[in-house]
Order: C-alpha cells, then structure tokens, then sequence
C-alpha cells in the first residue's frame, strides 16, 4: 500500500533548551517495521521524536523520508473540547484530504460515544480519540510518543491491534514507551546515545536569552 | 483549509469561544464615552469617528490571546505543523476566521453605535467603509503578535503591548478616513493608504506569522 521508502536517521544529534540531549543516533525503519525507544525520563524520547516529526531542527545529522509521510502523536492530543468526537476526526480527515473515520471509530470502540463533546470524555477515552486520529491521517509514518499513557488493558490491546494492522498495510511505527505492547518490534535504547556534557554541538542557549 | 475555517468558527460559537466578547466590549466602551465626556452632541460628533475606530481596535485586540494560545495548549499546533496544509495557508486561515467572529459584527455595529456618538450622517458610509477595510489587517497583524507570544503563559498583556503600536499606521488612516467623511471632505487618500496596508500586511504577514510560530514551537 506505501512505497517501500524507509525513514532514515544517521548520527542524529538533538538538543533540548540549548543543551544536547543526544549524540550519534541511528537507525533505519523498514515499511512493516516497529521501532519501540527506550530509555529513561529525561533521556531524549521526546527531543528525539520531535526533531523526527520536523518540529525542531536537529544538531547534527540527517533524517530522511520523513517529510510529508509522518503521523505525530504526542502527551497532547489536540482535540478540541467544544467539539463532538466525530467533529473532531472529521477536522483532521478533512486536513488529512483522508476520506472516511469509520474504521479509526471502529478500531477504538469510540461509536458509542460519537456525539458526545471531546470535553465531556474520561482521560483514557481522549486519548483513544487522540489515537484514533492518526488511523485517517493515511500516512506510513507513525511517530508516537508515550501513546499508552491513561489507557487501561483493553484500550492498550485496541492500540497494539491498530499498530499491527499498520504494519501490515506495509507502514512503519516509531514508539517511546515503558510498558510492552505485546508487539513483534525491535527495541532501541536511546541511553547508549546520551550527548556528552561538553560536547555542545554548537548547541546555544539561546532560546534563554 | 477550509475545515479549519469551519472549525475556528463553530469553535468561536460554542461556550466559551468567545463570540460576541468583541462586540459587547465595543458596545460598552460607545456607551461610556458620552458618559465621561458629558452631554456635548457637537463634541461627541466630532469625536466620534475616531472613539468608534479606537473601540474597534480594542475590541479586535481582546480575542487575540486565544487565537493560538489554545490551539498551541491542547496540542493542536503541533498536530497542524506536521499536517500538509502549509503553515502560511494555516496562520491566514486562522487570521480570516478571527475577522468573520471579530472584526465583521464591528463593522456591522459600528453604524448603530455611530447613532449614539451623533455621528454626522454623512459620516456612516465612510466609517463603515474604513473599518470594513481596515480591520482585516487589525486581525493579520494580531495573528502575528499572538505567534511571537504562543509559547509564553499567559502572554496576553505582552502581546498587547507588542500589537498596539503595529497598530498605529492602520488606525492613523483609518480614524482619518472616518473623520473626512464625517466632515464631508474627501476621504480617497487615507482609504487608498489604509487600503494599502491592508493588501500588504494580508500579503506579507502570513509569511512572517508562520516563520516565528516554527521558530516558537522549537
């Protein structure tokens, strides 16, 4: 279903407010493939997948594949709480040029509460709602930061059954989280990366000043 | 594009959207003027056109906080910087909804709240007229002071401060648009120079908003 293009990440340098966080990181992602990154607070998941969604530039290194072909999720699920659940798919479907939200309604058991107002829901089911946003973005590319934070064991089984029929249509997912997802995917420890202290990278701590 | 022009403003409708906030803030600031300045209908008269132009200007100024405060709180900023729709088209779109809540009911009010100040007839045309062109770039102009304060809590009173003298060319031209109608005197040179910094900062700002809102997300 998606061209067999692979995102690329070589010797990845990232920098949170000025300081670099991580150094040298590399990896490849083939379609089909689930990346989970480890490691622990603090040590750069966050920095490291923003930078992969375009959202800062990286220090160093080169990220390729990446534009236009990634799905970001992250603690924010940027659903508006004056907006119906339907509402709210239909917004990013219609931004996406995506055409149905069925299946993500579906793959989320959200139609029970398809009409009720994103503000009105429990933690847990905003961010099914979160999740399922990223089912109409039709994009290869999942980049998912802490994606099972608020969820109970069933919801955790939606989400790790939606990851896996994207990887079926041949996409590829990139995860940051701590608990297991019970999915066949490799695992990449980020703390082998950690930048050293004095290597700053031309890194500045401008965004201080 | 569309979806998001559709969505600012059935947002801007919905509880706590803020619709209307422009507008009422407008009606009370008229309504108080003759209060302080006393009953003098040949003063109000000729103050008119310039309260009713520093009104709506303040009243385009009160929703500006929340135009991507929010949309940057929830996530949703982050979310449209990776979507396809170009950041410029976004910001632009974002600009032209504020318009259709804000700055389109001032203008439809301005001419009733004109009735109050004892307008001169002759000046309602063109104060509709001026701030019918005018407040468009009040809202492309805000949209740029509310990306350079996205990130920073409660910014509100620092993209105030930022905004009002950006404001200053717009409300020159326009309050004097309104004045040389009102006085019967031919008002084309500050329409053309308001019409001109309307086109320009319609044109130009988008850019310049999209440019720091990636450099603020960063």
């Amino acid at each position: 279903m998606f061209d067999p293009h692979i995102l690329s990440v070589s010797d990845l340098s990232v920098a949170r407010g000025g300081l670099p966080v991580l150094a040298g990181v590399g990896f490849d992602l083939v379609p089909g493939q689930a990346l989970i990154l480890r490691g622990p607070n603090g040590s750069g998941k966050t920095t490291l997948l923003r930078t992969i969604a375009g959202l800062q530039l990286p220090l160093q290194g080169a990220i390729s594949g990446a534009d236009d072909r990634i799905a970001y999720a992250a603690h924010a699920d940027g659903l508006k709480s004056m907006l119906s659940v339907t509402e709210n798919l239909l917004f990013w479907a219609e931004i996406f040029g995506y055409p149905q939200i069925d299946p993500a309604l579906d793959a989320y058991a959200l139609r029970p509460l398809a009409t009720r107002l994103a503000g009105t829901l429990s933690a847990g089911q905003k961010r099914r709602l979160g999740l399922a946003r990223l089912m109409i973005t039709g994009r290869p590319v999942w980049v998912l930061d802490e994606p099972t934070v608020s969820l109970d064991s069933s919801a955790v089984a939606m989400f790790a059954d939606a990851v896996r029929a994207h990887l079926a249509r041949g996409g590829s997912a990139l995860i940051a989280t701590h608990i297991d997802l019970g999915l066949d995917a490799d695992v990449f420890d980020v703390s082998a990366f950690r930048a050293q202290t004095n290597a700053r990278l031309g890194a500045s701590d401008e965004a201080f000043l | 594009m569309k979806a998001l022009l559709v969505r600012d403003i059935k947002l801007a409708f919905r509880a706590g959207g803020g619709f209307g906030l422009g507008l009422a803030f407008f009606l009370i600031v008229t309504v108080l003027v003759p209060f302080s300045v006393g009953p003098q209908q040949a003063l109000l008269g000729s103050i008119a056109p310039g309260v009713l132009w520093l009104g709506a200007l303040l009243a385009c100024l009160l929703s500006l906080d929340r135009l991507l405060a929010l949309d940057f709180e929830d996530g949703t900023l982050d979310l449209l910087v990776t979507s396809p729709l170009p950041l410029e088209g976004a910001v632009s779109v974002k600009a032209l909804a504020h318009w259709i809540t804000t700055g389109l009911p001032l203008v439809l009010a301005a001419p009733v709240l004109g009735v109050l100040l004892n307008l001169p007839p002759a000046g309602f045309g063109w104060l509709v007229a001026s701030l019918a062109l005018g407040t468009p770039a009040l809202s492309v102009i805000g949209t740029f002071g509310a990306a350079l304060t996205v990130g920073i809590k409660r910014g509100g009173l620092l993209l105030s401060l930022l905004v009002l003298p950006l404001y200053v060319p717009t409300l020159i031209f326009g309050a004097e648009a309104a004045r040389r109608g009102a006085l019967g005197l031919d008002p084309a040179t500050p329409l053309l120079m308001l019409a001109g910094i309307t086109f320009a900062t319609v044109g130009l700002m988008p850019f310049a908003s999209a440019a720091v809102l990636r450099m603020g997300l960063r």
